[in-house]
Formats: C-alpha cells, structure tokens, sequence
C-alpha cells in the first residue's frame, strides 16, 4: 500500500474519472477553439469535416496494426489534410470536392472498422467520444496535443492571420501563405487526434466551429475571438460533461449540443452589442 | 539600374498562358500605368512581380532589397473575421505606433485606426489598404485596379493622393487602372496590355497608338469610348489595320508596338 504522503494530489485527484473527463474536455475546447477560429474565418469548415471524418479510418488503421489509436488517427488525419490542401483549387469546385471526401472518408472508415476480424469495436465510442473513459495516458496525450496546437498558432499567429486575410498582400509582405497554410493542416491533424476520443469523429469539427461562431459578436480583434471561443468551448464541454452524467446522455453529442445552444444564446445578444 | 524589371516573361494560371514574352522595366521614382482590356494579364502581371505566380519562363529582376509595398485589386475580409485598422496594419509584422499614424496620414486617413476594417468606407477601405503599403517605406508601390468600387471623385482623389505620396517618399508607382482620363493625366509612361505589351511609352505615343485606339476607341462598346474625348488628340485619321490581323507576330519591329492584339474593333476614325 502506498502511503498518501509519497501521493502527489495531482495524480490523486486524477484518480477520479470525472475529473479527468473534465481536464479532457477542456483540453480539448482549447485546442480546437482558436483552430476553429481559422476554419471559419478560412470558410474550411467542410476541410474540418472532411480531415475529422477521416479519423474513423486511422481507428481502423490503428486497430489493423496495433498501433496507438492516436498515432493511426493522426497519421490518416494529416494525409486527409494534406490532400485536401493539394487538391485545392482544382478545377472540381472545392465545396464538391471536399464533401467527396468528407463523406467518402467516413463512409470507408465505417467499412473499414467492419471489416476487422476478430474485433468486437465499440463503433459509438469511436464515433461519438467517450470522454468519461479517459485514461491518465489519453490526459497526457490530449493536453501534449492541445498545447502543441496552441504553440504552433501562436508561434505563427501574425503571419497566419496575413495569408488568411489575402494569400497575395502576405506574399508582398514576405510570408508564405503555403507554407501557412500547412502549419495549419498540422495543427487540425493535432487537434482531430487529441479530440476523437472526447466528442467522436462525426462531431470534432463541431468543437472547431461552434465556440468560434459563437465567440463573433463578442470580439473586436482575432485574439479576443480566439480567447472568447476557448472560453466558449470549456463552458460547453464541462456543460456536455454535467448533462451527460446526470441525464445518462452520450457525452460528445452533449457537449456539441450545449455548444450549440451557447451559439444561439450568442446570436440573440449580437443585436445587441452592436451600436 | 531599374527597380524591377522582366525579359521575356510568360505567364501561364491554369494551362493557360495569359501573358506571353513580357518584357517590362520600372525606374526609380516614374509612374507608370497598366491598361488593358479584362483578362489581359494585368493583374497576373502584378502577381507575377511580387512574388505570388511563378513564370512558366523568362526572369524578372528586382534591384536589390528591393522593397514593395502592394495594394491588391480587393480584399475580402470575412464578416466572421473582427479586425481594427490598427490590426491590420500590424500584419504580419507588428509596428511601432507612430510608424502606423504616419503612413495612414500619408495616406491621407486619420481617427481610423480604431475602426473595425468592415466598418469602413470604399474610399476609406483603399487608403488603409495605400497605408499598409506605405508601412515599410517602398521603393515602389504596386496597386491593382485600386479604385475598383470608388465613384469619379473618389478615385480621382485616391490618384492625387497617389501622386502625392510619390513627390514626398520618392516612390516609383506601377498600376493597373480602367481610368483611362487618370492615367493619361498622370502617368510618366503607359503599358498597353493584352496578352503581351501591345504599345508602350509616353501616354500621348500610346493614345496615337492604333493597337491601344483599337482597344479603347469607338470600337469598343461601353463606357471606355467615353473617355477617349478626354484627352486632346486629335482622331481625324481612319487606320489601315491590316496588320492588326497578323496573329504570328515578332517584335523585331521598328516601333513602339507589336501587332496581333487579339480583340475585335470597328472603325477608327472619330
């Protein structure tokens, strides 16, 4: 027996799984809340869905192979987001094309996972988070990946936000909108695989939208947005946790859908704060 | 030494090569104006300078730490996006306050700096835009179609502002203008644009010129013939267009424009 003393009280506190599902949530909110902000002032929000639905198929990559499911979700994740970004701007109209493989991506990842012998797979967990079965490992993994993303935005936050503004003025002005825009591919990938076991791969882009949407009338400059949508995406995945808990709800569509109330709540005051 | 200059530039976006043996050069401190008919290649031009689209071949030579200030033809900011004016003066690189107010005033906006971008005017919008340009103090400033979306007064308040900067920073000026009155009033030297130079020199030469007369004389239906009253030439002489139908041209000629402009026109005398 381990005598309390030689117990850090972190790790004790951690013991409770609540209190890590909650830790998960907000590490998750995080994450995606500022990314988010991107893909909606980027209008990528189908690029989201598209790298998002993808994971289903790195869970079945990483089921195939024994892999970490993070490290197989990642892996499809980033080459999801990668081809997307290379097929950009091809003649197809983007909007198509990324529901092609938003859906397409889904679709063979469900097919995928079926088709794995001998596994009995807990499709729903996979699909809709499981935040309440977050292990010590999954925290450290989430929080890593969380602060990861937040690093790289805020390493690059000006030059981000000139190629996102007009790809051309940040060329003018010696930033590499390309090089840009595959700091942010990396950073979604982050944020899809820290995020797939809280609220699912059909809801990820989800967390990346609606704290963003939600933050709009609040802010008057990106940082506030980013700061507010961060806010936003804690409040609704600590609301989804409670909701789930007490009503016996799945937590990710909990989550999402106190998300989405917080962006109607948004909405009506908008009016208001305007002058 | 010129600022900028390109020798045999092509230009391709798409498989298409909408700018064919460009040969340009920009010297310290002349204006010089780009005309040329929609999908002539101006703003790919442009693009090409500052860096944005690769040549499919041919070079384009800076002087050295040449720096650039750019203003794009328009720039869409995404309501969902919040933005100060004094944001985004500071992308990508922050700048110092004053450094700021000085070039929004040589821009000749002041009390902007607060304001959200989508909050402001046209003209409001394109002198922040001017000011951004002017933050790292350029050897020359590039603007693409700056006006689009000003009224007369408005763009032709925007060019005297232009000219004023360039008497008080010394910059050269390289645009791309439908206002031909404009151009022809304050431009040192006009380019004639349409899939290659087609005329080129002083804005008298290149209003003589047939190729340009064919793309902005009575030919051509629409508000552009208007403006061909506004300058003081005389168009009393009906041109033999003949070689205008020589698709295979070469520039080894004599003078000022390559032939083979590839535009229908109507006659020519005024």
């Amino acid at each position: 027996m381990v005598p309390a003393a030689t117990t850090p009280m972190g790790t004790k506190m951690l013991d409770d799984f609540l209190i890590r599902a909650g830790l998960a949530g907000i590490g998750v909110a995080f994450a995606a809340a500022p990314l988010g902000c991107f893909v909606v002032w980027r209008r990528m929000a189908y690029f989201g869905d598209a790298t998002s639905h993808a994971a289903l198929l790195g869970v079945a990559l990483a089921l195939a192979f024994e892999l970490p499911i993070f490290a197989g979700v990642l892996l499809v994740a980033l080459s999801m987001a990668l081809i997307v970004t290379a097929l950009n701007g091809r003649s197809l109209g983007t909007d198509t094309l990324l529901g092609v493989l938003a859906h397409g991506a889904l679709a063979i990842g469900l097919v995928a996972v079926s088709l794995l012998p001998n596994q009995r797979v807990d499709l729903s967990a996979y699909l809709f988070g499981e935040i309440l079965a977050v292990t010590k490992t999954d925290l450290a993994i989430i929080w890593s990946g969380a602060v990861l993303s937040i690093a790289l935005l805020v390493w690059r936050w000006q030059a981000l936000l000139s190629s996102t503004l007009n790809p051309d003025l940040a060329t003018a002005s010696g930033v590499n909108p390309r090089r840009e825009q595959l700091i942010l591919t990396l950073a979604l990938a982050v944020t899809v695989a820290v995020a797939i076991k809280v609220v699912g791969a059909l809801l990820i882009a989800a967390m990346l939208i609606i704290p963003a949407a939600a933050a709009r009338p609040f802010a008057r400059t990106p940082e506030v947005m980013a700061m507010t949508a961060c806010i936003i995406g804690m409040i609704a995945a600590l609301g989804g946790l409670a909701a789930s808990f007490t009503l016996d709800t799945p937590t990710g569509p909990s989550i999402v859908s106190v998300a989405a109330v917080l962006f109607m709540l948004s909405s009506g005051v908008a009016p208001l704060l305007k002058r | 030494m010129s600022l900028i200059a390109t020798r045999n530039l092509t230009l391709r976006i798409g498989g298409q090569t909408v700018l064919r043996d460009v040969d340009i050069a920009v010297e310290r401190g002349e204006i010089v104006t780009i005309v040329g008919p929609n999908g002539s290649g101006k703003s790919s031009l442009l693009r090409a300078l500052i860096g944005a689209l690769k040549p499919a071949s041919g070079t384009i030579t800076r002087a050295a730490d040449l720096r650039i200030g750019y203003v794009p033809q328009k720039l869409q900011i995404d309501a969902t996006l919040p933005l100060t004016v004094h944001g985004f003066l500071n992308l990508p690189r922050r700048q110092p306050r004053e450094t700021i107010a000085q070039a929004l005033l040589q821009a000749g906006v002041t009390d902007l700096a607060k304001k959200q971008m989508t909050d402001l005017s046209g003209g409001q919008f394109q002198r922040v835009l001017l000011a951004r340009a002017l933050l790292n103090k350029p050897h020359i400033l590039i603007l693409d179609e700056a006006t689009q979306g000003l009224d007369q007064p408005g763009s032709a308040a925007f060019y005297r502002q232009i000219e004023e900067v360039r008497r008080d920073m010394g910059c050269a000026v390289l645009m791309v203008s439908h206002d031909l009155h404009v151009v022809m009033a304050a431009s040192d030297r006009v380019l004639c644009l349409n899939g290659h130079v087609c005329c080129e020199g002083t804005p008298e030469i290149v209003a003589d010129a047939p190729e340009y007369r064919a793309l902005f004389g009575t030919g051509t239906q629409g508000a552009l013939a208007l403006y061909r009253h506004e300058h003081s030439h005389s168009h009393d002489h009906a041109h033999d267009h003949s070689h205008m139908h020589d698709h295979d041209h070469d520039h080894a000629q004599g003078h000022t424009h390559g032939a083979g402009c590839n535009h229908a026109h109507g006659d020519q005398d005024a």
